[in-house]
């Protein structure tokens, strides 16, 4: 018995008109989960073991290795501090009106720790409660 | 005059559309910037002057003298011998609280490597006083 040589009379192909579809859905996605920092100061953050999540949208306070202080409430961009002087009083009217408010000190790892004591005084004093110190994974693990 | 007839159903060419979404996508990820959100908490103690939180003569006191040079309860120490005195007088008292002072001119990572070590000890009173408290203790007199 003699087959037929079977004929394809559509040239196969692979479907591919989804694809937009799917790409843009993931598109949408990361666009959506995406949340956008305030605070965009690049420091090289010291390592912990202990990392605990800080509360949403918390006062961040950069603090460079060379001593220039950034401040954010949270909410609009960071701006550049003339001192510690000033940091006091912005946080003085944001407990005022947020007294639980987290403030989160984003130093540079090498920063002289004088230039954080300055900014932990400034919190103090002017009625902070909760502080952050943010980190990054790494560090020794005690034995 | 003749009717032009297409042959072709008109269509609109979307191929390319998967390629453009997946540039974006890319783009979006190499530009994002990853924000990190974890690191040390604590919270400052209710001012209250009238009666101080902490009482520095029973609390363990570590001094950040520089990178692994620790003066704990006035015995210099490196990093591995001030972990097991701690968890030693820890036993003892889990209450104790614990005073961190750090000299002016140290790094700040080594404040952050003796506080992550002190939440690892699970030590739950941790004190890091500024240099102006320091100086009130030092003024009452219940500081070195």
């Amino acid at each position: 018995m003699k087959l037929r040589e079977r004929v394809y009379k559509v040239a196969p192909t692979v479907p591919t008109a989804s694809m937009a579809d799917i790409a843009f859905l993931l598109v949408i996605f990361f666009m959506i989960t995406t949340s956008f920092s305030p605070e965009r100061t690049s420091v090289r953050l010291p390592e912990s073991i202990i990392r605990a999540e800080v509360s949403d949208q918390p006062s961040i306070i950069a603090v460079t290795e060379t001593g220039e202080i950034h401040f954010t409430s949270g909410e609009e961009a960071s701006v550049v501090l003339s001192g510690t002087e000033e940091l006091g009083s912005l946080v003085q009217q944001i407990v005022e009106l947020i007294p639980s408010k987290e403030f989160v000190i984003k130093a540079d790892r090498n920063a002289r720790y004088e230039l954080v004591d300055g900014v932990l005084e400034a919190l103090r004093s002017n009625g902070a409660k909760q502080i952050g110190l943010l980190t990054r994974p790494g560090g020794e693990e005690v034995q | 005059m003749k009717k032009l007839r297409y042959r072709r159903s008109p269509e609109i060419p979307t191929a390319s559309m998967a390629d453009i979404a997946f540039l974006l996508i890319i783009f979006f990820m190499l530009t994002a910037v990853f924000t990190t959100t974890q690191g040390l908490r604590f919270r400052f103690p209710e001012d209250d002057p009238s009666q101080l939180n902490v009482q520095p003569q029973e609390a363990i006191h570590i001094k950040i003298n520089g990178e692994d040079q620790f003066l704990v309860d006035q015995t210099p120490m490196t990093k591995a011998e001030m972990g097991g005195y701690i968890r030693t007088r820890m036993a003892e008292n889990p209450d104790k609280p614990v005073i961190i002072q750090t000299l002016p001119d140290v790094p700040y990572y080594v404040m952050v490597e003796v506080f992550d070590l002190l939440k690892q000890l699970e030590v739950q009173n941790v004190s890091i006083p500024t240099e102006s408290e320091i100086e009130r203790w030092r003024a009452f007199g219940i500081f070195e």
